[in-house]
């Protein structure tokens, strides 16, 4: 015969037992799936289509881009930006990207950034006087091919940065845009250290990861002027020369999948293996 | 006594029941597993409806946009190359962090007009790369061509060749 | 120019970016990051050492193996403080328990170290635990207690975990429990460090950290840092005792010292735990010469800007400060017979050095190229402090968490003592 004691003790246990076990299961429960099953019905999956060939390296993406998505216009980083190859004849290759080609291109010498040599030995008391760059002059006879790569957030299909957040700050939305919880990222930076394309960075002000999210707020709203389709993301709209577009790889008749679909593009860094959305006409063997 | 020795045991399983108990209160409630899984879709649901309307309010609204009002600076850059060029390129955006749009005239005053040369040579700055689409914009070396004076002085940007040549 | 204030970005201060980087690409990873590497490898050699002779019964080493256990124990709470420093938001660390994404080496900090941890302490519990009911039971019995030792009573009876068997048979299995928990506490000492090289060797993006020898070049490092460590604070510490037993003995004849405090170091116990030392170091050298040759032998894409980071930018740092003078030369000074305290202490001290290096050239030297493999970007490590972020991400930061240990250990070490003569109060 139980004793009363023993009785009420083992049920104690057995309740918070069992509730601490399920409790647990709830981190790893798989059927806790979000009620978002596409939200507005239609499946989304958003493509970028950059034509290198059409990129003068005007450098108004990056301004838009700065200016919509609130990134101080003053700092270095930037969720977008432009690069400039020329290859010479000896089979150089020059690259540049003059803060992130924010002003566009205005002189043709290659911004070669700071020497250690020039750089003042405490960087840390004058930081506004972080060395001299130094240029270096090419040629025009000696180009071979030059052109202008823009580059962005691939929003990979297999996006190494979330695999590698500690806690579940970013993610990607169902539509494939990788987003980051500002008010969930802890600032570790395993996320920037782990993107193999640099597209990451602390932003300046809130000091959590970011980076280009293909204006999610922008994409995910009808076009005021055309409702029928969605609104472009600043750089597209920006850019002068169409060099820039986004698209739903998931619609047969967007005209950007067209194109992805019947022409030939490449991607960035593809042994990789994160699977990258952003298509490149034109692209080069040297573009990094 | 063999129950001395699972002591320090039964310490750290109260312990870890102190952490699940505290999830219980710290963790948002629609933190969970997403559409894409858990490697790839962990997260707080309620960000991605932040990011959709919250964290940022739209402010480039388009060509399309001005044409109401300015049909006729909309109409003569039409007629010339720069018709390829947003107006909000070179006038800023028309909303601002805080969600107003340009014709609230008495919360946000007129756009801003950029004027400067480096404006103008982000384009037209000679830069000799003929395997680009650089090489189709007309170019100016801009220490030779009147280099201390505004390029809108002689060119309007709306009509750039209207009058010249 | 650098932007100033709050354009700055973060690790914009102490980056110097050369020819071609990406525009986003800075030192994000600075010194705080070679310091947790550098601990936590601390922490698991000083358990592995502990454990040789809990497990493996090697006599010589019961004294050094009790400090060893109880410096791993103070190490353990300095070990999460660079990455608490390191942290944009050290307060939302928490988070990695609430929604731990384990598909992140990260995440694992949040289990391993708590079990980790948990083993330590209660290996410590079972070791002491006589201590505590002796000195709870004293205090229990005096009537008019300080306010100290009110302190000292409530915190050895909660210790006790209401436990007061100390019979035969009850430390008995005290015994065999220590045994057990530093048997398993071995594999786990070695996840704790293994997870911070999985950290780093995981990372596909970056081509001088991505191999899966990272985790256990990492491991291998760790036990030949923790060994050194234990042997040089164990020195220490012996000497400031016989020196301080000395200066009794000459202020007063009448007063007793024991043979424990009088003694110092016992040579033969420094020279059997060289031995180990020695073994690991080998380990330790082969696995990153290995590394080293296959970069060079298989030339991937990215050997161009590695091989110019490796053998010119900083051929300094990795040859002559880790391989040099942090590895090659203590071995020379431990292998040459008649080893003495002298030379183990010089030994102990440049392998210390040789293993802080490995992490700074694995870290920084993984971030001094560019993802374009066309650029560089130089890491000025912050010495003088202008503000708090210059400060903990800087020397002031690496050297108060270098510190800490020792000054936890203190502490500890009045709750656990270390030395027999203390326990018999």
């Amino acid at each position: 015969m139980i004793s009363r004691r023993k009785f009420l003790k083992n049920t104690a246990l057995g309740i918070a037992g069992g509730a601490l076990s399920l409790a647990a299961f709830e981190i790893i429960d798989p059927k806790k799936l979000m009620a978002l099953e596409a939200a507005d019905g239609k499946k989304i999956r958003w493509v970028f289509l950059v034509d290198t060939y059409k990129c003068v390296g005007c450098g108004m993406c990056v301004k838009a881009c700065k200016l919509e998505n609130e990134i101080p216009y003053d700092a270095s980083v930037t969720r977008t930006w432009v690069e400039r190859y020329v290859l010479t004849k000896d089979g150089k290759v020059h690259a540049d990207t003059p803060k992130g080609a924010r002003d566009g291109f205005t002189t043709s010498k290659i911004d070669l950034g700071v020497s250690e040599e020039a750089a003042p030995k405490d960087i840390l008391a004058k930081p506004e006087e972080n060395g001299v760059h130094t240029y270096e002059d090419i040629n025009p006879a000696d180009i071979d091919k030059a052109f202008f790569v823009p580059k962005l957030c691939n929003q990979c299909e297999n996006p190494p940065c979330v695999q590698v957040c500690p806690v579940g700050a970013t993610y990607q939305a169902p539509d494939g845009v990788v987003l980051v919880d500002r008010t969930w990222c802890i600032g570790c930076g395993y996320c920037i250290m782990g993107c193999p394309y640099g597209v990451r960075f602390f932003h300046p002000v809130y000091h959590t990861a970011e980076k280009c999210n293909f204006c999610y707020h922008r994409i995910t709203k009808p076009d005021p002027q055309n409702p029928k389709t969605f609104m472009k993301t600043a750089c597209v709209q920006a850019c002068p020369f169409g060099a820039r577009q986004i698209g739903n790889i998931k619609d047969p008749n967007d005209p950007v999948t067209k194109i992805i679909m019947t022409e030939r593009v490449g991607v960035l860094k593809e042994e990789y293996g994160t699977k990258p959305q952003v298509f490149y006409i034109g692209l080069d063997k040297e573009v990094r | 006594m063999k129950n001395h020795v699972l002591r320090p045991f039964i310490v750290f399983l109260g312990i870890v029941a102190l952490i699940l108990i505290a999830r219980i209160f710290l963790v948002p409630k629609d933190f969970g597993i997403g559409e894409r899984g858990y490697m790839y879709g962990w997260h707080r649901h309620g960000n991605e409806e932040e990011w959709k309307n919250q964290i940022i309010k739209v402010k480039y609204m388009g060509k399309e946009y001005c044409k109401d009002c300015h049909a006729d600076k909309y109409g003569s850059i039409n007629k010339t190359p720069h018709r390829i060029i947003p107006c909000e390129d070179c006038h800023g955006p028309a909303g601002t962090p805080e969600g107003i749009v340009h014709y609230d005239a008495d919360k946000r005053p007129k756009l801003p007009i950029d004027k400067s040369r480096a404006q103008c040579l982000r384009c037209h700055y000679p830069l000799p790369y003929p395997t680009s689409g650089r090489s189709k914009i007309r170019s100016i070396d801009p220490d030779k061509h009147n280099p201390d004076i505004e390029c809108s002085s002689c060119h309007n940007p709306h009509n750039p060749m209207g009058g010249l040549r | 120019m650098v932007p100033s204030g709050e354009m700055l970005a973060h690790g914009e201060l102490w980056t110097v970016k050369e020819l071609f980087t990406y525009p986003n690409e800075f030192i994000y990873w600075s010194v705080q990051i070679v310091m947790y590497p550098f601990m936590t490898g601390l922490v698991a050699g000083a358990f592995v050492l502990s454990s040789l002779y809990h497990v493996f019964g090697v006599q010589q080493l019961k004294d050094m193996a009790r400090f060893a256990l109880v410096f791993s124990f103070a190490l353990l709470f300095a070990a999460p403080m660079p990455i608490v420093l390191h942290l944009q938001f050290p307060f939302r660390g928490i988070e990695i328990f609430m929604t731990p994404h384990f598909t992140s080496a990260i995440a694992a900090f949040g289990v391993v170290f708590f079990t980790y941890g948990a083993i330590v302490a209660s290996e410590l519990w079972f070791l002491y635990r006589k201590h505590f009911v002796e000195v709870s039971l004293r205090l229990r019995e005096k009537q008019d207690k300080t306010l100290v030792e009110w302190f000292q009573y409530l915190i050895f009876c909660s210790l006790t975990l209401g436990v007061y068997d100390v019979s035969e048979e009850a430390l008995h299995r005290d015994e065999k429990a220590i045994k057990i928990l530093a048997g398993v506490g071995i594999p786990v000492a070695c996840f704790l460090h293994g997870y911070a090289g999985f950290i780093f060797g995981s990372v596909k993006a970056n081509a001088l950290w991505m191999t899966p020898l990272m985790p256990v070049i990492f491991i291998m490092s760790a036990v030949v840092s923790g060994i050194a460590l234990c042997m040089l604070t164990y020195i220490i510490v012996m000497e400031i005792r016989r020196f301080l037993a000395a200066r009794k003995r000459l202020s007063g004849p009448g007063r007793f010292t024991s043979t424990e405090e009088i003694k110092g170091v016992e040579v033969h116990v420094i020279k059997l735990t060289a031995k180990y030392l020695v073994l690991f170091l080998v380990a330790a050298i082969s696995l990153e010469l290995l590394d080293l040759i296959f970069r060079g032998y298989t030339a991937l894409k990215s050997w161009d800007v590695v091989r110019s980071v490796l053998y010119d930018r900083d051929f300094y740092d990795i040859f002559i400060m880790q391989y040099v003078i942090g590895n090659l030369v203590p071995l020379i000074l431990f292998l040459i017979p008649g080893l003495t305290i002298r030379r183990a202490v010089v030994g102990v001290m440049l392998v210390l050095f040789g293993v802080f290096m490995m992490r700074w050239n694995v870290v920084i030297g993984g971030q001094a190229f560019s993802l374009t493999f066309a650029g560089y970007m130089h890491y000025h490590l912050p010495i003088i402090p202008h503000n708090w972020e210059t400060f903990k991400e800087g020397l002031g930061g690496a050297l108060s968490i270098f510190i800490m240990p020792f000054v936890l250990f203190w502490v500890i070490a009045k709750i656990f003592p270390v030395f027999a003569e203390a326990k018999q109060e």
